[in-house]
């Protein structure tokens, strides 16, 4: 059964003036989301994520193509689009420093014309359910980061909005804070299909984790877009191994353009100091030429195993890089 | 319809709200608002009282300088709210909430009407009890209008302002620095613009406040009545007709714009 679309682009570009030359953020990008998905856009800072949220939220206008919220043109009747979404940005204020928690979600549920009983309601409920109640009368600027982005996520959820954009969500946020948002999110979309999520994220787990879907996007162009499972699959016709080589200092640019290495990516460790190398091979065998560069740099593998793909995986095969590493062009 | 005039009318109010509520949570302001003031008032009127000026000098004085007040709240509060809202990020809330932009800046004006007015209030209770400044009304309901008037037109020019710092941010904070001054000198705020050069009383003529406060000198100091002032309530009346489009309209405009080129909720610009 086809759901009605709920999100959609068509050859959606945005371009901004640069220093020297235009930047394009985003380049002709076409995806449709369906009503009750939970779509999660997965690049790098940079990859042109806020920039298609921010025209999907009508914050910004698109250079050319088409972009439709539950069915409404952005450009055209952005009042109405306004009226089936809400936004939540990671790191952002979410209210007035000086007003309560309590003050607040009334001040911002009256932006969507609830009624005081209404506005009482649903604010007792959100508290509720976003474990705000022992700071419910707590001035806003005292909150903690976490209990500030839930504060953020109670404000975007009282309107009950059609479509929830979720722009890097779990910013800055501890572990816990970040699993406990993303599992009543998750729960909040699922009841009774009652609602559309774009999710724009840089950390893979949380795209694994929350998506139906993942678009991945790097310099503004999606360059896959599926189920996460199914974007995992496309990988098994490579081996995926896990090094650790035994210093930070490692030099690991002949991999790009080493015979066989479809990708790696590489996280430096100061307190062990070391480097953990995730890499893609067409080959185990590989590894015996990569082994050698690296004790050539008098340099030793600590630990060596076979782990399964992951969506940083996808990633690194379509890019050639890891999610986390220098490289994507700043400007979203 | 109705729906959006409701709608907008409870953003007007808890927008109102907020600023009531956020400014009577930090008491120190009160005290800087309403003592500031009466020290510089007082400067004055000891002048005009060592130059042995006419007593009604006291009372424009105090006038101006409660006048002066709604000013700087247009100024700092009013016009650049939304480049705070912009700062402190909860520009993009507004923004992406189905409600007139007008709205949030009736409520802001609204709360900062019903702040100033009571700090003005005490400043002018404070000026006479303290100066002694003769008050003469022959006509209430006309010092009433007038003030509304002033009051009303002030707060219109401070919404055109608002949409110059929502995209502008600094550019904007700085004219409104380099505004301060000139306007309390044009508009005559602590002396009778009469003596003024007729060039400068023509420039001075393009502020809202050099009306306001004429009209309200007139009726409030000299006793005069509408008859004698019915060209500030015109000129008043003309500057609201004025200014309340045109700050739609430049808020519409520089929404469009800030969405054209990617600054609307673009920050430290």
């Amino acid at each position: 059964m086809t759901l009605p679309i709920s999100v959609e682009t068509r050859d959606l570009a945005r371009t901004f003036k640069g220093q020297d030359k235009p930047v394009k953020a985003l380049d002709s990008v076409s995806i449709s989301i369906e009503e009750g998905e939970i779509f999660g856009l997965l690049g790098p800072n940079g990859a042109g994520k806020t920039t298609l949220i921010k025209i999907l939220a009508t914050l910004l206008l698109p250079t050319t193509g088409k972009a439709f919220v539950g069915g409404l043109d952005v450009v055209r009747e952005p009042q109405n689009v306004r009226k089936i979404i809400a936004l939540v940005s990671g790191g952002e204020t979410p209210g007035y420093g000086i007003l309560s928690v309590k003050e607040n979600l009334w001040f911002f549920s009256q932006l969507y014309g609830l009624s005081s009983s209404a506005a009482k309601a649903k604010i007792g409920q959100l508290v509720t359910d976003l474990a705000l109640e022992e700071y419910s009368n707590t001035r806003m600027a005292k909150l903690s980061t976490g209990y500030k982005q839930r504060l953020n996520f109670a404000r975007g959820l009282l309107s009950d909005p059609k479509i929830l954009f979720l722009d890097e969500p779990t910013l800055g946020l501890d572990v816990l804070t970040a699993k406990k948002l993303r599992t009543y999110i998750a729960e909040w979309a699922k009841k009774g299909m009652r609602g559309t999520i774009l999710l724009t994220t840089h950390y893979m787990a949380e795209a694994d984790e929350m998506c139906d879907r993942v678009a991945i996007i790097d310099r503004g162009r999606i360059l896959a877009c599926d189920r996460p499972y199914v974007l995992k699959e496309k990988l098994k016709e490579n081996r995926i191994m896990r090094l650790e080589v035994s210093s930070m200092q490692a030099d690991l640019s002949f991999l790009e353009k080493a015979a066989g290495v479809v990708g790696f990516s590489q996280t430096r460790n100061i307190q062990t100091d070391t480097t953990t190398l995730r890499i893609m091979v067409r080959d185990e065998a590989i590894l015996e030429s990569v082994t050698k560069r690296l004790e050539g740099q008098k340099l030793k593998v600590l630990a060596s195993d076979e782990v399964e793909p992951t969506l940083e995986d996808v990633y690194i095969c379509l890019v050639g890089r890891g999610l986390e590493e220098e490289g994507a062009e700043a400007g979203a | 319809m109705r729906e959006q005039i409701v709608r907008d009318l409870r953003v007007a109010y808890a927008r109102l709200w907020v600023r009531i509520k956020g400014s009577n949570r930090e008491p120190e302001w009160l005290v800087a608002e309403m003592v500031i003031p009466v020290i510089t008032l007082s400067a004055y009127v000891y002048m005009y009282k060592w130059l042995s000026a006419p007593s009604q000098f006291t009372s424009f004085v105090i006038i101006g300088g409660t006048m002066i007040a709604f000013w700087v709240n247009v100024l700092w509060n009013m016009s650049s709210q939304f480049y705070w809202e912009k700062e402190t990020g909860t520009l993009e809330t507004y923004l992406v909430a189905p409600i007139s932009r007008m709205a949030i800046l009736l409520g802001m004006a609204l709360g900062g009407f019903v702040n100033t007015t009571l700090r003005a209030v005490a400043i002018v209770i404070a000026g006479i009890f303290i100066f002694q400044a003769p008050i003469a009304v022959s006509e209430p309901l006309t010092a009433l209008l007038v003030f509304l008037l002033t009051v009303v037109a002030l707060y219109a020019l401070g919404m055109l302002f608002a949409s110059l710092f929502m995209l502008y941010g600094r550019e904007a904070y700085q004219t409104a620095n380099l505004l301060q001054e000139p306007v309390y000198f044009l508009s005559g705020s602590y002396f009778p613009t009469t003596y003024l050069p007729f060039v400068v009383q023509l420039a001075a003529s393009i502020l809202p406040l050099t009306f306001g406060l004429d009209g309200i000198r007139r009726v409030v100091v000299l006793g005069q009545g509408f008859v004698s002032i019915w060209v500030d309530v015109f000129a008043l009346v003309v500057f609201i007709l004025i200014l309340l489009p045109l700050a739609k309209y430049a808020l519409n405009y520089m929404e469009n714009l800030g969405k054209r080129e990617g600054r609307l909720t673009l920050r430290w610009q």
